[in-house]
């Protein structure tokens, strides 16, 4: 399969896409720099740059279009920026119709949360810096985005973990805060690894990371290396955007502070690696078996997070686990190839309305309720917050597919798609994302009638709930206007033609089931699963966990993910921490209780001073002089080489 | 005896060892003729005088354009030599700008009678407010000027006499802190040992490679290792135990036990001049040996040290984790980033040894900066070097925490900071040379590192100033200026590193 890919010159109006990334990074700047004396304003110039970003975006959206079809690629090269070898990376920026959507996206979802998260840290001391780290993660999601190599998406890759990093430690007086960023943090790190080390693999056989070069050439390479290089990008992707099994992150996520949830952990960064395998499509498309993995990726971490999310009690987790099994359906999507990448973006730019909506409608029952997370001590809030209820109920019915609302546009193509592969495979998959729609409308359903209707189950202090300023409840309205509309909107405006220069033709398949009977059967799973969810939990629930079967206690520990990755990567970490400081340290006095500390362990550790023996170190010395020289004899004797 | 040929001498490539040798020994002068008052900015302005005649006349010849070997094939003269010695200078003037300071603490950085017993009574006054001692600056431009020697030694015994001048001095100024005397005396001692035994590897490795060459200068070395006339079993017992030498002073597990206790015990000025000189003085010699001398053997070559550096790359990115002394954990990066720089050594090819360059460099100047940012983190009882002490700092002091937390970004490898690219240049290179496997690892333990340096930059931002939080001093202007050449060039190697990367690949050639 050879096909050149070629990327036009940015001219005219297209020449400035660089302010795009510059300005809320200079506003992240002025912010983070100028300390206390920006306090009083700062959170507006945080505002201020990111809807400047998203006015700039739309003209060059709209100038973009102006354009003639198939000629919708604006590239631009700022500056050389490293050579080695054969390797030449420029610091170059893409502006296409793929990363157009995302642009817009970012900035005018971020616009919005940013003015939200005016009214609702309002009372933090810690407000303007909390913009500038805000401002710090759209410049780096925008430089992930429209970067026309995998260096520069690397950069804005390493930035967003970074900026999520901070973000999620922000309130970091409480422990769960500071564990759950570091945790996140190495989750990421091991997908990062990933990615680079495929970014690496690029250079060691193509010779370049320019998308342009790497997708014209990428028909040259065996399978093998294609699967390889695939894998690793998936690992990449699945580190950034919770899928399994990297998804334990993106729960705990959630101790950082509401708006931070909905930006980053639910519209955007966590879309990343959906960009990723999105942008990739010609190295995804170019082997079969890595598609499959992909798929599978997304089937089961959409089934996890279903069942994860209906045993859960804490609003912002019910809704985590919800984006894990959402952004599940885009893996399906970007993993089933050919048109359905398109539908994947779709429903990821949907997706990014309606979930932004209901984190930022947590964030206003939490504000009225005391931060109380606990959806057992809501109930009857429809009469308290009628635009908070209004609004998230937009979002429900989006989620859970009800025509017309968005999701409906979104999702149940993808589950159509599903059914289409032309193999067995088809059941396997389009079951699971047929019974993940089922499920979705079963806990979502849950979480809006445990909140929002049945009796009043409020704890003693939080007898009076109240509406969130308007401040707070007109980006909410929007985004429910969005959730409403967008999908319709983006079905009628022919989205998927929009992409296609980018993604790729449709490519047809035979299906095994007929549309309309799909459609008919998500219909009849979502009202089923909703109408179970109602008449469950219409009457409220216990206070206190019960007893429960295999299943759901199964799910309450997260289908035993955690004592998965506690047993398969935390230990081996731990022990190779003690051997290491036990080999570095042989000799130490105190060594046995100086073992303790291990990767990610933080304090309680015995203070080392010094009180090595130079005696000990010489004989470790000697033990490696020993090595060093025994192995250089044992190549000469010819036994190693 | 008879006719003792004297060997031609090409004293413009000479200069500035030369220059930095005869300044060191004026320095010994001055002690002796200049009253005290005046002692300590005269050798200050002598040391900088001195660095920079020395860093001009690197850029004459650098001009001049001839490249080759001299004083009898003593010395060679090429792109790798006249680009570290410039380094070296380079690195040395803000090296100089820390141990220089004076305005910190009364008296200085260092103690001012080095051999009066701790805890004496003479002890406890000079403690108070006795000027430090100024043979530091000779001293300095001794070490400077073997490092010098060390990276531009073209053979083994003159690579041996440079590795020896340059270490003395370096022992010697490890002892001299003012505070934590014993703590100080037990690091200099300790390296002093450890690095005798060392040196002693290295010149049996000599012996060795004499005796299967039969020479010593390295193409000689080259000649015999291409064509060889005696058992191999010396060629690769001499190979192995110089490059010990080297590993240890470069600080490669598993040699670098020594690393953490010396960065720690010695004036933190001290350790900032080894962390960035000495590794680049111990990289440009162990380059010159692997691609001048051993170039013929590289496939036996390659996988012990390859093993050495993953190795390496190991211990230093897992026990930074564990560290909870500011200077310790330091050192631990300085041990992690000497396996990144083995990783660039290794690749083998001319872009391995321009990435290599290219990072001594961009490493020299974040570590800089880290250490001098260390020097201002003090209590009553001098540097508060423990990693509870800097919690809460961002609210105290922002902009030197955020100086911090720039140079820890870089030390993680966050792109648009030199750690980024110096990583990346050398992992590029590595890929070229064929050493994916060493890359895998790199990148691995590059994201392992990550986390303990990302710990502090939270613990600076995001924790309460408690009590005991010690205060950031107002540092002087010499340690502003340190502090601002390192941060601006970690910024700009981030940034726009094309420049440099340039120069290196022009300077990418050795001479034999």
């Amino acid at each position: 399969m050879e096909q050149t890919v070629e990327y036009a010159h940015a001219t005219g109006v297209l020449s400035g896409i660089w302010l795009l990334v510059a300005i809320p990074l200079v506003s992240a700047a002025i912010l983070l720099l100028l300390g206390k004396r920006a306090d009083a304003w700062g959170h507006w110039l945080g505002v201020l740059s990111v809807a400047a970003s998203f006015v700039l975006g739309l003209i060059f959206f709209i100038s973009l279009a102006g354009l003639e079809e198939g000629e919708r690629t604006a590239q631009q090269s700022l500056w050389d920026f490293i050579t080695v070898g054969n390797l030449h990376v420029d610091f170059g920026l893409l502006f296409d119709p793929l990363s157009g959507v995302f642009v817009l996206l970012i900035t005018g979802v971020g616009s919005l949360i940013h003015i939200y998260a005016v009214g609702y840290m309002e009372h933090d001391p810690g407000r303007r810096k909390f913009f500038g780290y805000f401002n710090l993660f759209v410049a780096a999601m925008l430089l992930l985005v429209l970067g026309n190599n995998y260096v520069m998406l690397y950069f804005g890759w390493e930035g967003v973990g970074l900026a999520s990093y901070l973000l999620i430690s922000f309130w970091y007086t409480r422990p769960s805060a500071a564990t759950a960023g570091k945790k996140a943090f190495l989750m990421n790190r091991v997908g990062d690894a990933g990615l680079a080390i495929g970014i690496f693999m690029l250079f060691a056989y193509l010779g370049t990371t320019q998308y342009d070069a790497v997708f014209s050439s990428v028909g040259g390479l065996s399978s093998t290396v294609v699967l390889v290089l695939g894998i690793l990008l998936l690992l990449g992707a699945a580190g950034k955007s919770g899928q399994f099994p990297l998804q334990a992150w993106l729960p705990d996520a959630m101790e950082g502070p509401t708006p931070v949830s909905a930006l980053i952990h639910a519209a955007t960064m966590v879309t990343a690696g959906v960009y990723l395998i999105a942008r990739s499509n010609p190295i995804f498309s170019a082997n079969h078996t890595l598609q499959v993995i992909v798929v599978s990726v997304g089937a089961l971490t959409l089934l996890m997070g279903c069942i994860i999310g209906a045993a859960k009690d804490d609003i912002k987790r019910v809704l985590a686990w919800s984006t894990v099994s959402q952004i599940g359906y885009m893996f399906v999507g970007v993993g089933l190839g050919g048109g359905a990448y398109a539908l994947a973006i779709i429903h990821l730019l949907a997706h990014g309305f309606f979930k932004a909506n209901m984190f930022l409608g947590a964030g206003s029952v939490m504000h009225g309720m005391h931060d109380q997370v606990d959806i057992r001590r809501f109930g009857g809030l429809r009469k308290y917050m009628k635009w908070t209820w209004l609004t998230f109920a937009t979002g429900w019915l989006a989620i859970i597919g009800i025509p017309p609302l968005s999701g409906y546009f979104s999702k149940e193509p993808i589950i159509a798609a599903a059914f289409e592969r032309g193999d067995w495979t088809s059941w396997l998959f389009g079951m699971a994302a047929l019974l993940g729609a089922g499920l979705t409308a079963f806990y979502m359903t849950r979480l809006f009638v445990l909140t929002f209707h049945g009796p009043e189950r409020y704890t003693e202090d939080n007898k009076h709930p109240h509406e969130s300023p308007y401040i707070m409840t007109v980006p909410l309205m929007i985004l429910a206007l969005g959730s409403i509309v967008a999908g319709g909107l983006m079905v009628l405006t022919d989205v998927p033609h929009w992409l296609e220069p980018v993604l790729g033709p449709e490519v047809e398949h035979e299906a095994v089931l007929s549309h309309t009977l799909i459609t008919v059967l998500s219909l009849v799973v979502t009202v089923l699963g909703a109408g179970l969810a109602w008449a469950m939990f219409r009457n409220g629930t216990a206070l206190e966990p019960q007893p429960a079967g295999v299943v759901v206690t199964a799910a309450r520990r997260n289908l035993y993910t955690d004592a998965f990755n506690e047993a398969v990567f935390e230990r081996p970490g731990i022990y190779l921490t003690r051997a290491l400081v036990y080999l570095d340290s042989k000799g130490i006095d105190g060594l046995v209780n100086g073992i303790a500390a291990g990767v990610g362990g933080s304090s309680g550790r015995l203070r080392r001073l010094q009180t090595g023996f130079v005696r000990s170190y010489a004989l470790s010395m000697l033990t490696g002089a020993v090595l060093v020289v025994g192995a250089f004899l044992a190549i000469q004797l010819g036994w190693l080489a | 005896m008879g006719d003792l040929k004297l060997p031609a001498i090409d004293y413009g490539a000479l200069a500035p060892m030369l220059i930095l040798f005869g300044v060191a020994c004026a320095g010994v002068l001055a002690e002796v003729l200049v009253p005290r008052r005046s002692r300590n900015a005269v050798q200050l302005a002598l040391a900088f005088l001195g660095i920079a005649a020395a860093f001009i006349a690197v850029i004459v010849f650098v001009q001049n354009g001839s490249r080759g070997v001299t004083i009898g094939g003593a010395v060679a003269v090429d792109g790798p030599t006249l680009f570290l010695q410039g380094a070296l200078l380079v690195l040395g003037a803000v090296s100089l700008m820390l141990i220089g300071e004076r305005s910190l603490e009364r008296g200085g950085t260092f103690v001012s009678q080095a051999a009066i017993t701790v805890g004496s009574q003479k002890d406890v006054k000079q403690a108070g407010d006795q000027p430090g001692l100024t043979e530091v600056y000779p001293l300095t431009m001794f070490a400077l000027g073997g490092m010098l020697l060390f990276v531009s030694a073209n053979d083994l015994l003159t690579m041996f006499v440079a590795l020896e001048v340059f270490s003395l001095p370096l022992y010697l100024l490890c002892a001299l802190a003012r505070r934590r005397r014993l703590l100080s005396q037990e690091a200099a001692l300790k390296y002093f040992l450890l690095g005798s035994y060392a040196s002693a590897f290295f010149l049996f490795g000599v012996a060795l490679i004499y005796g299967f060459s039969g020479g010593i200068s390295l193409a000689q070395v080259h000649e015999a290792v291409v064509n060889p006339q005696n058992s191999q079993v010396l060629l690769y017992a001499g190979l192995a135990l110089l490059a010990i030498g080297l590993l240890f002073k470069a600080a490669l597990a598993p040699f670098h036990v020594w690393t953490p206790d010396v960065y720690q015990g010695a004036p933190t000025p001290i350790t900032a001049l080894m962390a960035a000189c000495t590794k680049v003085a111990a990289f440009g010699a162990l380059l010159r040996i692997l691609y001048v001398a051993f170039d013929g053997v590289r496939w036996d070559f390659q996988p012990v040290l390859g093993t050495v550096a993953v190795l390496t790359m190991l211990v230093g990115a897992v026990l930074a984790v564990t560290q909870t002394d500011m200077k310790r954990l330091l050192a631990y990066s300085s041990i992690a980033n000497a396996g990144y720089l083995l990783v660039g050594v290794l690749a083998l090819n001319p872009e391995g040894l321009s990435s290599t360059m290219f990072y001594l460099v961009a490493y020299g100047f974040s570590v800089l900066a880290a250490f001098g940012i260390v020097t201002l983190v003090r209590d009553a009882d001098g540097e508060a070097t423990h990693l509870s002490r800097w919690a809460g700092l961002g609210r105290k002091s922002p902009l030197f925490a955020a100086t911090f937390t720039f140079i820890l970004l870089a030390f993680a490898g966050i792109p648009l900071t030199s750690g980024f690219t110096s990583k990346f240049a050398v992992f590029g290179a590595a890929v070229e040379g064929g050493q994916t496997w060493l890359v895998i690892f790199g990148v691995i333990t590059s994201m392992l590192i990550a986390f303990p340096y990302l710990r502090v930059v939270v613990m600076l931002w995001l924790s309460e100033p408690g009590e005991s939080t010690p205060t950031v001093s107002i540092p002087g202007f010499m340690t502003s200026a340190a502090l601002a050449i390192g941060v601006l060039a970690t910024l700009a190697l981030g940034v726009v590193p094309a420049p440099l990367i340039d120069l290196t690949r022009d300077a990418a050639q050795f001479v034999r």
